[in-house]
C-alpha cells in the first residue's frame, strides 16, 4: 500500500500535563495526544484519523522517568516500580532494574519492534493504542500493574485489569492522560517470563503471546500465587483466572502445569486472520503457556 | 500551520520555518538537500530513513520535524571526515555490502548506533541490531562481515 503523507493539522507544546489537558478540552474530541507518534503517525499518514490538533507530551519532562521506589512510603509502602508514561521502550530495554527484577516487561520490549522504533516508541503508547497485540500489556497484568490517569478534575489509579474494552478502546477519555504505570515489587521466591510467538524473529506482531509471574512459598516447590496474561488472542489483552486457578495454592508438578496450559488454550478466543488460524493461536497458548510456566520456575529455582 | 524551528543537523544549525505537518525525513531531504537518507516504505518497517537523534537510531518517517528540535540530529553525510571515509562506510565498500545502495545509509546509521553501544557483538547480535533494516539485494551476510570488520577497526584491531 502507498502510505501517503501526514494531513495538515495544528500542533501544540504544552510543557505540563495541566496544560496539555487543557488544550484537548479546549478542542473536544478534536485533539489528540502524540507521544512517540508511531502508532498514531501511521494511523494519519492512512487517514484512519485526521485529528485537526495534535498536543505533544514531548515537551512535558514530568511524564519521562523510571523510578525504582524505596520501600516505606505510605502509599507506595511495598516498592516497586514506577514508569512515566513516556519512558520509551529503547530505555525500558537499558534499564538494568528492569531486566533483573521486572523480567516479563524486558523480556516483551527486547522482541517489539526494532531499535529504530524502540527509540522512538513509549510505554503509555503501546498501552493507549490498545490493539490486543500490545506487547507491554500481558507481561504487566501478569505483574499486576496500575496505572494512573489524570484529567481537569484530578486522578485515578486502576488496575490495569480495568483499563482496556476492545480492540484499541480503553476506558481513557479523550481529555485524559496516563501518567504513569506502576508495577508492585517481586520478591526473591516470584519471578516471571514473556514468550512472544512471531513468523520472524524480530519486527512482527505477536500471533500469541503468554506472560506468567509465580509467587512461590520458602521452599519454591508451592505456588502461593500465580497470574498468566495472554496477548493477541482475544479483543483485549486478557488474564485466564482458570488457568492460574490450576496452580495457585498447589505443589506444582508436570501435571499440574500441563493441566493449566491446557485450561489457558481453551480459556482464549482468538480470530482466525491472514496471519494464523483460531485453532493454531489456541494450540500455541497452550505450548507457550506451559513453556512459560516452566521457564518461571527455572528463573526462581536458579 | 507553519512554526519557526532550529534543526541541528550533522552540528550544523539550521533556522526553518515549516509544515508542522512535515516529518523529519521530508525536512532533511526537501528542505536541507540531505537526500543521503532515503524514504520507502514511510511506515517505519524498512530502515531506510534511519538517522541517529541523540545517538540512537530512530525511523525518521514517523518523528515530526517539529519535535526533532532542540536534538542533535546525524545522517549518512554526518559521518565522513571530508574525503575520508568512516570505518563503517569503508568496511562497507570493502566487503561489497552495497548493491544497489538503497538499504545503505539506514544500514550504515542503525550499525553506528548499534557499534557506539556494543564495541565487540557477536554476528548474532549484528543480525539483531539490522532486523528493522530490509536489504533486497544482498542477502545480508556481506553486511554482517561488514558491520563486524568494522568493529574490529573501531577496536584498532584491524
Ligand atoms: C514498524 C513498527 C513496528 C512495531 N512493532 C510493535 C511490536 O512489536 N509490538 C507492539 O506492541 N507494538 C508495535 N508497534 C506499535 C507501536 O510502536 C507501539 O504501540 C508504541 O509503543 C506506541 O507508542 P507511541 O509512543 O509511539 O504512541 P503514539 O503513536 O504517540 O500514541 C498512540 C496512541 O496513544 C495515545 N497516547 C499516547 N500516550 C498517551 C498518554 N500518556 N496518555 C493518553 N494518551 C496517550 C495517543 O493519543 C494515540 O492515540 C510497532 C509500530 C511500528 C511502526
Ligand atoms: S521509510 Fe522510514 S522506515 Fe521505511
Ligand atoms: S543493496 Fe539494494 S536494498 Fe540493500
Amino acid at each position: 500500500m502507498f502510505i501517503r503523507r501526514l494531513p495538515k493539522f495544528e500542533y501544540h507544546t504544552p510543557s505540563t500535563v495541566r496544560e496539555a489537558i487543557a488544550i484537548a478540552g479546549k478542542h473536544n474530541g478534536d485533539a489528540k495526544f502524540i507521544a512517540g507518534g508511531t502508532d498514531l503517525l501511521l494511523a494519519m499518514k492512512k487517514r484512519e484519523i485526521m485529528p485537526a490538533h495534535l498536543v505533544s507530551l514531548n515537551g512535558i519532562g514530568e511524564l519521562r522517568y523510571l523510578t525504582v521506589l524505596a520501600n516505606g512510603k505510605p502509599s507506595e509502602e511495598a516498592g516497586g516500580l514506577k514508569i512515566g508514561a513516556l519512558t520509551t521502550l529503547a530505555q525500558l530495554l537499558a534499564s538494568d532494574a528492569v531486566k533483573k527484577d521486572y523480567a516479563p516487561l524486558w523480556d516483551a520490549v527486547d522482541v517489539m519492534a526494532s531499535a529504530q522504533i524502540r527509540s522512538l516508541a513509549t510505554i503509555g503508547g503501546n498501552l493507549c493504542s490498545a490493539v490486543p497485540s500490545a506487547d507491554t500489556a500481558p507481561p504487566l497484568l501478569a505483574m499486576d500493574a496500575s496505572i494512573e490517569i489524570v484529567n481537569h478534575s484530578g486522578k485515578r489509579t486502576i488496575p490495569l485489569n480495568e483499563f482496556f474494552n476492545g480492540p484499541r478502546q480503553t476506558t481513557l477519555g479523550h481529555k485524559e492522560i496516563l501518567t504513569h504505570i506502576l508495577i508492585p515489587k517481586m520478591d526473591s521466591s516470584s519471578g516471571g517470563c514473556y514468550l512472544k510467538l512471531m513468523r520472524r524473529n524480530a519486527m512482527d506482531l505477536a500471533l500469541v503471546a503468554v506472560a506468567v509471574c509465580l509467587k512461590l512459598d520458602e521452599t519454591k516447590k508451592v505456588c502461593k500465587e500465580a497470574r498468566i496474561a495472554l496477548g493477541a488472542v482475544a479483543p483485549t489483552p486478557i488474564r485466564v483466572p482458570e488457568a492460574e486457578a490450576m496452580l495457585a495454592g498447589k505443589k506444582i508438578d508436570e501435571m499440574q502445569i500441563t493441566e493449566a496450559a491446557k485450561i489457558a488454550g481453551m480459556q482464549c478466543h482468538p480470530i482466525s486472520d491472514i496471519r494464523a488460524t483460531l485453532e493454531y493461536r489456541c494450540s500455541m497458548v497452550e505450548v507457550l503457556t506451559k513453556r512459560a510456566i516452566e521457564r518461571t520456575l527455572q528463573r526462581i529455582q536458579a | 500551520m507553519k512554526r519557526d524551528i532550529t534543526l541541528k543537523v550533522n552540528g550544523i544549525k539550521y533556522n526553518l520555518n515549516i509544515e508542522t505537518h512535515r516529518t523529519l525525513v521530508e525536512v532533511l531531504r526537501e528542505t536541507l538537500g540531505l537526500t543521503g537518507t532515503k524514504k520507502s516504505c514511510n511506515e517505519g518497517e524498512c530502515g531506510t530513513c534511519t538517522v541517529l537523534i541523540d545517538n540512537k537510531p530512530a525511523a525518521s518517517c514517523l518523528v515530526l520535524a517539529v519535535e526533532a528540535q532542540g536534538r542533535e540530529i546525524i545522517t549518512i553525510e554526518g559521518l565522513a571526515e571530508g574525503t575520508k571515509l568512516h570505518p563503517l562506510q569503508e568496511a562497507f565498500v570493502k566487503h561489497m555490502a552495497i548493491q544497489c545502495g538503497f538499504c545503505t545509509p539506514g544500514m550504515v546509521m542503525a550499525a553506528k548506533a548499534f557499534l557506539d553501544e556494543n564495541p565487540s557483538p557477536t554476528a548474532a547480535e549484528i543480525r539483531k541490531a539490522i532486523s528493522g533494516n530490509l536489504c533486497r539485494c544482498t542477502g545480508y551476510q556481506q553486511i554482517v562481515d561488514a558491520v563486524m570488520a568494522a568493529s574490529a577497526a573501531l577496536r584498532g584491531e584491524a
